[in-house]
């Protein structure tokens, strides 16, 4: 199954949606998927694929597509520096 | 002196879903004490508890909330809602501010804590759950029933082991009281029926063994007396300021009058007389009321040995005399011993006994013991007018808490 198709899946089972609403495009905040929702959607994704998803880039997805994306980096075991890199200027940014 | 009222009971019990059918199985006499069901006791020494029958979450909780709630969080709420019904109360936006809840607990989310252990170490999981901390934390039915109902006024969350929700219940009587709050929401929940923590009372060795025949197994004050059984469950009180509760013609069971507080300060598992003795002096005190006028005492009685002949001793010691008077009587022959939410469900059960005119037994009681030898209203209820009444809850830790309630003259 695609990776874009499991964590849509996921999303769905986790947050209890009608599996129709979650898109690819979808945000979390449209989704009413909040912080510890969010966290428990990671924990389950880690479960699924037998993964480690950083801290860093965990806090900072905001949707749908990025979860995909950071995930599939993760999986064809990317480098994912930069988007810790990414991570850490948003965190500054929001802190400034 | 600002006074309080009890304007709504709820009630999630062993012997009864809902406060009617929990005081009516107790004044019948039965025992809701059975062979466990919630997982597999076979490998357990002591194999019976009182649990709550055909348990089913998902009849009160979408699944979504269910992911976020420990077990004792889903009982102290369908209490809350039980007895926010009972009450008729709307709380307006304005009052929100003076609406709190107090709720106590033992064990707090102690099956999320095995849950969680048991995949850690015995799984050899390197992550657990994310939820597992706002699920276990002891203030999380506090939180939930604050969050359920716009309660947004003092809150807290008591855990002093058997005393729990006694203290929970003085402590809410004392914010109306001493005006911090109008309108509050006290009382108790606990799950402590795992595994795990059956292991953990067995090792103490206080447990009642009759696993052959579990209905009869918790004989407070007999003198073949044995205890105590492990039991679960949440009660709930809507408490008022009289003259809150007046202007919006409430149902009124029972006034809240006194409440009385002290520490053993002596042993960590053995009870003192005087503690208790100073808690029961305290609770009248406030009331302003004479040991005469107390007519029924639901006692901590958890059917061991050394509580029933202290707590004997106690009642001696603080009523004089009218110990001899007193209708003394232990529903935790029936309900088991519910841990922190055993305080709320036995006060339950007083004022409600108070409101039939029923004064509910201490079942299974086969013979008289020399040092138990007051009135325990052995195996047959009584029809007696309750004017007022005190529920006691002395702890493992020696915190004790003793609640006073009158009719409402």
């Amino acid at each position: 199954m695609h990776v874009a198709d499991k964590v849509i899946e996921i999303i769905v089972r986790e947050q209890h949606l009608d599996p129709n609403v979650v898109k690819l495009d979808s945000t979390f905040a449209e989704l009413g998927i909040d912080s510890l929702d969010g966290v428990n959607i990671l924990f389950a994704l880690e479960e699924e694929f037998k993964i480690d998803i950083p801290d860093s880039v965990a806090q900072n997805m905001r949707g749908v597509r990025q979860v995909v994306d950071s995930l599939t980096r993760v999986l064809e075991g990317q480098d994912i520096s930069d988007l810790v890199a990414m991570a850490k200027s948003d965190t500054q940014v929001a802190a400034s | 002196m600002r006074r309080v009222v009890i304007t709504g009971v709820g009630v999630l019990a062993s012997t009864g879903k809902d406060p009617e059918s929990f005081i009516t199985n107790l004044i019948e006499g039965r025992s809701a004490i059975r062979r466990i069901e919630q997982f597999d006791p076979s490998s357990l020494s002591v194999q019976i508890a009182a649990e709550i029958p055909d348990y089913c979450a998902s009849d009160y909780f979408p699944q979504k909330r269910l992911d976020l709630v420990d077990r004792f969080t889903e009982f102290g709420l369908i209490a809350a809602r039980q007895a926010m019904a009972s009450s008729g109360l709307e709380v307006k936006e304005t009052e929100q501010p003076r609406f709190g809840v107090v709720m106590g607990s033992g064990m707090g989310g102690a099956q999320t804590y095995e849950v969680g252990y048991s995949s850690l170490y015995a799984k050899g999981a390197t992550r657990v759950h994310p939820f597992t901390i706002p699920k276990s934390m002891h203030n999380a039915a506090t939180s939930q029933i604050c969050m359920e109902f716009g309660a947004q006024g003092p809150s807290l969350a008591t855990s002093t082991a058997c005393s729990s929700s006694g203290h929970a219940v003085g402590t809410a009587f004392h914010h109306i009281r001493f005006n911090l709050a109008d309108i509050m929401l006290a009382g108790g929940s606990e799950s402590p029926i795992t595994f795990g923590i059956m292991r953990f009372w067995e090792s103490v060795r206080v447990m009642a063994t009759g696993n052959g025949d579990p209905s009869h197994a918790c004989r407070p004050f007999s003198a073949d007396r044995e205890g105590l059984v492990l039991g679960e469950g949440g009660a709930v009180l809507v408490l008022e300021e009289l003259e809150h509760a007046k202007r919006r013609g409430a149902n009124v069971y029972a006034e809240l009058a006194g409440y009385g507080l002290s520490s053993d300060a002596g042993h960590i598992t053995q009870p003192t007389v005087d503690g208790p003795v100073r808690a029961i002096c305290m609770a009248l005190n406030e009331a302003g009321l004479n040991p005469e006028e107390i007519d029924y005492v639901n006692a901590h009685g958890t059917g061991t040995r050394l509580n029933d002949t202290t707590e004997t001793q106690v009642l001696k010691k603080a009523f004089g005399d009218h110990a001899r008077k007193l209708a003394v009587s232990s529903t935790k022959s029936m309900h088991g011993h519910a841990m922190g939410a055993t305080g709320a469900l036995e006060l339950a059960a007083t004022v409600l006994a108070m409101q039939k005119g029923v004064i509910p037994p201490t079942a299974n009681y086969t013979a008289p013991d020399p040092e138990c030898d007051l009135d325990y209203v052995p195996n047959q209820a009584r029809e007696a007018p309750i004017r007022a009444a005190i529920s006691n809850s002395f702890a493992f830790g020696g915190l004790n808490a003793v609640l006073l309630v009158r009719r409402l003259e």
